[in-house]
């Protein structure tokens, strides 16, 4: 069973919904024994980095060993950002460090939030846009981005006047800046090939 | 590139969309699911719920509402009326809406915007501003509270700047001068608020043609445009005006 963590943050359940619909059982909890027996981890976030890191508490530990132990984990929005070493939103917070980089403030000289939706070019190694082509339009809504130092991550971006990290994998991390779960068809897609990688686990 | 997003709005009263819609197709056309996958299909960016009625009673009926949407509709929506607490806003984002939209309150108390802000993220706080041109002060305008119903002395440029300072992340701009018209956006009203603020402003209120929509991304440095007649009426499909605005140039999600 998939797991969407269950940390008290905003919108946790549409997350739910979409794997829901993609007729994909799934279980929002905050059972660590429930998260550890997992076929894969969904970490969702629409809140401020700080509160979200805060809520998480020591489930946060708890994610980053079994992520390192090889259980697919998938982070959204602040949820990818919680993948990063840290983030300086609201104050310096340390993140779970499962990818090397830190969250910083989008550049000045543009609107921010960057919000709404825009183009992604699609790596074809990348195996959450598998079946998409090579690239397609996602919802974004933050204001911090990831500034990506690990070579071992394989990064999409998207344009934002500068690259902008659209997402990640580093080997079975994955993580989108964008809202898959809101991201219309292409978004569905999104989260029907993180549901694959999790079943190819045979669990 | 980042698109310029098409929002139709939709108004709720008792968990209804009312204000004259006129779909042909629907089995009900004031269902809110149905409504919202319909315009989500035609391509719509973003949709915006207004519980007009924004009655302790209805307060039930909009969670319900925004449940059920978001177990349907795979796109960002806001939900706005009465809302005043960060506390409610919690229990909206919770139950799928994306972001929340906060009038009168904020003009009561500007802490709101802060303290939903560092709880939630400033993407999920929409200030709404309905403002009326000044009859005294020309180039200006007066922000008004309550549905538009109760005047205020404050200018309404200089309270998205301020709005902004205070948390909010992007600002739904109303023109009640211009709102049911559909003679257009009120472009100088629009263009002096984007100009203002770093953070997106959503033009709304008078949009009566595909035309109107370009002025206010063009003349009025909109990042968004929102609108309810056009739309409900099928005056214009939402394929059409995305169409309408990529051929003129302007980057659009098609």
């Amino acid at each position: 069973m998939l797991v969407v963590i269950d940390y008290n943050v905003g919108n946790v359940k549409s997350v739910c919904n979409a794997f829901d619909h993609l007729g994909c059982p799934v279980e929002l909890s905050c059972d660590r024994r429930k998260i550890e027996t997992a076929s894969a981890l969904v970490l969702p976030g629409v809140a401020a980095f700080g509160f979200a890191v805060n809520a998480l508490g020591s489930l946060g530990s708890v994610i980053k060993d079994l992520a390192l132990g090889g259980k697919p984990l998938l982070g959204i929005c602040v949820g990818f950002q919680m993948l990063f070493d840290r983030s300086s939103e609201f104050g310096a917070h340390n993140g779970l460090g499962l990818v090397s980089g830190d969250v910083v403030a989008i550049p000045p000289g543009r609107v921010i939030p960057h919000m709404g939706w825009n183009k992604v070019i699609l790596p074809k190694d990348m195996a959450l846009f598998e079946g998409l082509g090579s690239e397609k339009y996602f919802y974004f809504a933050h204001s911090f981005c990831a500034n990506v130092t690990d070579k071992s991550a394989k990064v999409a971006y998207t344009d934002y006047g500068f690259k902008l990290p659209a997402s990640i994998q580093k080997g079975n991390v994955y993580g989108t800046q964008f809202h898959p779960e809101k991201s219309s068809q292409q978004g569905l897609q999104v989260l029907r090939n993180f549901a694959q990688i999790a079943n190819g686990r045979g669990n | 590139m980042l698109t310029r997003r098409i929002i139709p709005c939709l108004d709720v009263k008792d968990g209804r969309v009312v204000k004259g819609v006129h779909f042909v197709n629907l089995r009900d056309a004031g269902d809110p699911v149905e409504l919202g996958s319909r315009y989500s299909e035609d391509g719509a960016d973003e949709l915006v719920f207004l519980d007009i009625t924004a009655t302790l009673r209805s307060r039930k009926t909009i969670v319900e509402l925004v449940q059920k949407v978001a177990e349907n509709v795979f796109i960002p929506f806001t939900v706005g009326g009465g809302i005043n607490s960060v506390e409610q806003m919690d229990e909206l984002l919770r139950s799928g809406a994306e972001k929340c939209s906060v009038n009168t309150a904020a003009v009561k108390n500007p802490d709101i915007l802060t303290k939903a802000a560092q709880r939630f993220g400033n993407q999920c706080v929409v200030l709404a501003i309905d403002a009326r041109r000044s009859k005294t002060k020309a180039g200006h305008w007066q922000v008004t509270v309550k549905a538009g119903t109760e005047a205020t002395d404050i200018d309404a440029v200089e309270w998205a700047v301020e709005g902004a300072k205070h948390g909010a992340g992007e600002i739904l701009l109303t023109s009640m001068d211009a709102d049911g018209t559909q003679k257009g956006y009120d472009i100088e009203l629009t263009r002096a608020v984007a100009d203002a603020v770093g953070i997106p402003v959503i033009a709304s209120g008078g949009a009566g043609t595909l035309e109107h929509l370009y002025d206010a991304v063009v003349k009025g440095h909109a990042e968004a445009v929102l609108m309810a007649s056009i739309t409900h009426f099928e005056s214009y499909t939402i394929t059409q005006m995305k169409e309408y605005l990529r051929d003129r140039g302007i980057a659009v999600n098609l």
